[in-house]
């Protein structure tokens, strides 16, 4: 079978009035800086709405997956009615919720236990990034 | 006699692909709780996207000033999509140019370095707001 190189599209909602957006943000940025940086890139999600056209093809040629900060869903719903098909969404309150010792602080910029917590996220990512680049490779 | 408070909304890009919509986003923070915090509210732009009532509704309401990362103006051309023609129509690379700036070289974690830039574009913005305030 031939392997294609199929990236997977990270979206968040970079919310700027919740420190879970922040958290989706920087946990965005663990994925494909650090953690998967051969496979996850990441793209200004307002880019879709403006229909640009590169933007469009990518997410249109591989995964996407949402990162959202709460229950709101904004960037699965933005993405969503922009005609993407979401393959897997999230929320960084779940996150939290599963660490409830690191309560993440900051909005412009996370504190270290935010940090902390968004580095913890982004490997926790990792399979579903991993599964969902080799679904595309088949 | 009622008083009525004008006040002005907010919408930054917030792009992830670039250094300068990271500015965009803490200098719209900077502003919120620093500069202006009696005349402004920002607008979350996946939130106002995806069809917040509360936000849609203020932007119809209120004047926007919006700022963008890069040229391709996703603040400005989406506020006006869904809602108006923003006020002032600020863009980051113009500014910094403006002011002999250079653009951080990464996405997050700006250090000392960094300080210049952001205190520069929330400064602009800082100036829209009085700008669109006294006009309105
Ligand atoms: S999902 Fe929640 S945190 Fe993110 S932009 Fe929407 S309201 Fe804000
Ligand atoms: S204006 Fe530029 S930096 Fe901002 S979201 Fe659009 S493409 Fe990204």
């Amino acid at each position: 079978m031939e392997k294609k190189n199929k990236k997977v599209v990270v979206l968040p909602c970079s919310g700027i009035g919740k420190v879970f957006g922040a958290l989706a943000r920087e946990t965005t940025y663990e994925l494909v800086e650090r953690v998967r940086p051969n496979s996850a890139v990441t793209t200004c999600l307002a880019k879709l709405v403006i229909e640009d056209t590169e933007t469009k093809q990518l997410v249109k040629e591989n995964p996407v997956i949402t990162i959202d900060g709460c229950p709101k869903e904004c960037a699965r719903k933005s993405a969503e009615s922009q005609g993407v098909n979401v393959a897997r969404s999230f929320q960084t309150i779940d996150f939290y919720k599963a660490h409830k010792d690191m309560k993440p602080e900051g909005i412009s910029e996370l504190d270290e236990t935010g940090r902390r917590l968004a580095a913890i996220a982004a490997d926790e990512l990792a399979t579903v990034i991993d599964e969902l680049a080799v679904q595309e490779e088949q | 006699m009622d008083i009525q408070v004008t006040k002005i909304g907010m919408v930054s890009c917030s792009g992830e692909e670039l250094p300068e919509g990271t500015i965009s986003r803490i200098a719209c923070r900077k502003v919120l709780t620093d500069l202006k915090p009696n005349e402004t509210v920002t607008i979350c732009l996946p939130l106002f996207i995806a069809g917040g009532e509360e936000e849609r509704k203020f932007a119809k309401k209120y004047p926007t000033i919006t700022v963008d990362g890069c040229e391709k103006l996703c603040a400005a051309k989406s506020t006006e999509m869904f809602s108006g023609k923003p006020s002032k129509s600020l863009v980051v690379p113009d500014i910094l140019k403006k002011h002999n700036l250079s653009a951080p070289k990464k996405l997050r974690h700006f250090g000392d370095e960094d300080q210049a830039a952001i205190q520069a574009v929330a400064d602009e913005i800082a100036k829209s707001v009085k700008e669109v305030l006294e006009n309105d």
